[in-house]
């Protein structure tokens, strides 16, 4: 059953490939986005119960073995990120077909395909250079959707997307090349397993490799001094695209993240109390860019700054020693990501209905939504009470974990951080409650004064926008099943000797007669690799 | 050998950063073209030591001969070299495409995303 590993890849890929021979037949490729998005969901849903009752699955590309061949694992984390994006991916599908009429531009959904196949490319490579080639894979789709989807900001946001986030990449570029100079490897267990060696000898390579690492994840994060293409072009696109964004964009940077100090560089801990401090600041900084602005996707777009400043800070919590805090900061990441990749495209749909019924996002502009339309009114209220983390939602629970861990870690300004933005994203949430349905319609703005198109919302649109709140609510009603799996996936991220074991010491299919050429000890590597694994 | 290449990438690096900071968006893709050669270049001196024994193996042998240099950097930044020249074939449509659209070269003046 080890193809089923590759699949995630491989039925995005296909979407694609097939999605643009259709480029004429706008049914014909809707069809066939819907077909590979709902098959993707069933492939995720096989993989986490796999995973949940057979620990972590491997693949090993080409039949070559660890070190050698490229890596695909997929762990209890993986699996559940992999569902994560497989959903949302047929959720903004779906929505996306709603807004634009079953008639989207026909690069778009082949794009949004390629960027799936990123996105699941990243959660499952177990190698540090193919994560590289699976940032660039999904950043470009990224780039080319805001481009084509949004006018004339789309352009420009794609513009200031792309300078800054290929600066990440240069980053993370000289970085691959300093480990495998450092290690000669870049298999991400194999690392684990050398790196404690490399950095008792190289100290300060070995923390630069981590922090040049560090840099450009945070950059794909968008964490305090490297987040502002996120702003410049989060809100420009279309609201589905944007609602894939939201979910999926930031979450890579962010599992790169906790997969680097966890395992290939497990030893740069050092570095943990700076990204702490870092991630301090930026929910602060997020949520005050929030308060300051007037249109709602980019109030939105800033808040996700915020909200992943709390998911980073579990990450950086990994800096206490106590193993019950460091179960409960890397459970309360992997919750706290589940909940924010939900709520935050929930809300951008939400945008995108609002600016259908309203006439737009410009909350000068808008008002009178609640008496007119009192289930959108609800729908807001639901997601926006669970971004800022009332209880009985989802985000209660979330803050709940991130909080707890930063008291039994004794990080008190962190704490008091994470409470102070969290009143501010009442704040801001209010702000649009009071804006957009609470106050009358400004006199002289009659009804949907700039609505483009049609301004008919049919089932595809509220359809996905209703799955992802009661997704939500599910979550914050009965938070214990997905905080148990979250648990599990945590504990499966903090016991690295797990994973470590499952890629190297997993054969390749031995019917397939893997290479039997092991060239790779005379190919004299800077350091000498230690001894094979044995049949 | 090893100290100039890493004097040329240093060098590359400064005037990619350079050209990047003149508010302009035809020097933007100079820029990131000259960033993204620097990387490559970085990347494939820090990774292995230069050898000029290609890693071939002579008819026979299982192995190629000792000293020979490790391939893979060199497979690294042939992938790189691909995905940067893709990246930047896109960046140099797209960056002509804003600037017709806009009108605008000077990116001081292209703010209307950030406010």
């Amino acid at each position: 059953m080890n193809w089923l590993i590759a699949a995630p890849l491989l039925v995005p890929l296909l979407s694609a490939g097939l999605g643009l021979l259709a480029w004429r037949r706008p049914r014909l490729q809707a069809a066939i986005s819907l077909a590979g998005q709902i098959g993707l969901v069933a492939v995720a849903v096989i993989l986490v119960l796999q995973v949940d009752r057979g620990g972590i699955r491997t693949l090993q590309a080409g039949g070559w073995a660890a070190p050698i061949g490229i890596t695909l694992a997929v762990d209890a984390l993986s699996a559940l990120l992999l569902l994560l994006s497989s959903v949302m991916a047929l959720a903004a599908g779906l929505y996306g077909l709603g807004w634009w009429n079953a008639r989207p531009a026909p690069a778009l959904q082949p794009l949004m395909s390629v960027l799936i196949l990123g996105v699941n490319g990243a959660f499952m490579t177990g190698d540090l250079f193919n994560l590289y080639v699976w940032f660039e894979v999904l950043l470009l789709a990224s780039f080319a959707l805001l481009a084509l989807s949004g006018g004339r900001a789309g352009l420009e946001g794609a513009v200031k997307a792309l300078v800054l986030n290929m600066i990440g990449s240069l980053f993370f570029l000289v970085a691959v090349g300093v480990v495998y100079g450092l290690a000669g490897t870049l298999n991400l267990a194999d690392l684990h397993l050398r790196m404690e060696a490399i950095h008792a000898a190289h100290p300060t390579a070995v923390m630069a490799a981590a922090s040049m690492l560090g840099v450009a994840f945070a950059l794909k994060a968008a964490l305090f001094p490297v987040y502002f293409w996120l702003p410049a072009s989060y809100h420009v696109p279309a609201p589905g695209i944007c609602a894939l964004f939201a979910a999926l964009l930031t979450k890579v940077g962010l599992y790169s993240l906790l997969r680097l100090f966890t395992l290939p560089f497990a030893v740069a801990g050092a570095l943990l109390p700076a990204l702490l401090t870092l991630t301090a600041i930026t929910m602060v900084s997020g949520v005050l860019g929030a308060l300051t602005r007037f249109e709602i996707k980019r109030i939105l777009a800033w808040h996700s700054i915020s909200q992943t400043g709390y998911i980073a800070a579990g990450i950086g919590l990994l800096l206490t020693k106590d193993p019950q805090v460091r179960l409960l900061a890397v459970t309360a990441v992997v919750f706290f990501l589940l909940h924010h990749a939900l709520v935050k495209p929930a809300l951008f749909m939400i945008s995108g209905l609002i600016a259908r019924r309203g006439g737009g996002t410009e909350l000068t502009l808008a008002g009178g939504l609640y008496p007119a339309r009192p289930v959108l009114s609800a729908a807001f209220l639901l997601a926006a009470l669970s971004l800022a983390g009332l209880p009985p939602l989802s985000g209660f629970w979330a803050k709940l974990a991130v909080l707890r861990a930063a008291a039994l870690s004794g990080q008190w300004g962190l704490l008091a951080a994470a409470l102070a933005a969290g009143l501010m994203t009442l704040l801001s949430m209010l702000k649009i409650w009071n804006e957009a349905f609470w106050k009358p319609r400004p006199a002289g703005e009659t009804a949907a004064p700039s609505a483009p198109r049609s301004a008919a919302i049919g089932p595809a649109l509220w359809g996905p926008v209703l799955l992802l709140l009661a997704l939500v609510a599910v979550m914050g009603v009965f938070p214990q099943p997905v905080l148990d799996l979250s648990r599990r996936a945590a504990a499966g991220v903090l016991d690295p000797q797990a994973y470590v074991a499952a890629v190297r010491w997993d054969d390749a299919d031995p019917a397939r007669g893997a290479p039997q050429a092991r060239t790779e000890t005379t190919l004299t590597a800077p350091n000498p690799r230690p001894e094979r694994r044995q049949r | 050998m090893i100290v100039w290449l890493a004097l040329i990438a240093g060098l590359l690096f400064a005037a990619g950063l350079h050209q990047l900071q003149q508010r302009s968006l035809p020097r933007i893709l100079i820029g990131l073209l000259l960033l993204s050669n620097a990387a490559n270049l970085a990347l494939f001196t820090a990774s292995a030591p230069l050898r000029e024994v290609p890693p071939l193996a002579a008819v026979g042998e299982s192995a190629p001969p000792a000293g020979a240099a490790d391939p893979l950097p060199q497979a690294l930044v042939l992938t790189a070299i691909v995905i940067g020249f893709a990246v930047l074939a896109f960046t140099g449509a797209l960056l002509l495409r804003t600037r017709d659209v806009l009108a605008e070269e000077d990116t001081d003046l292209i703010r209307e995303t950030d406010a």
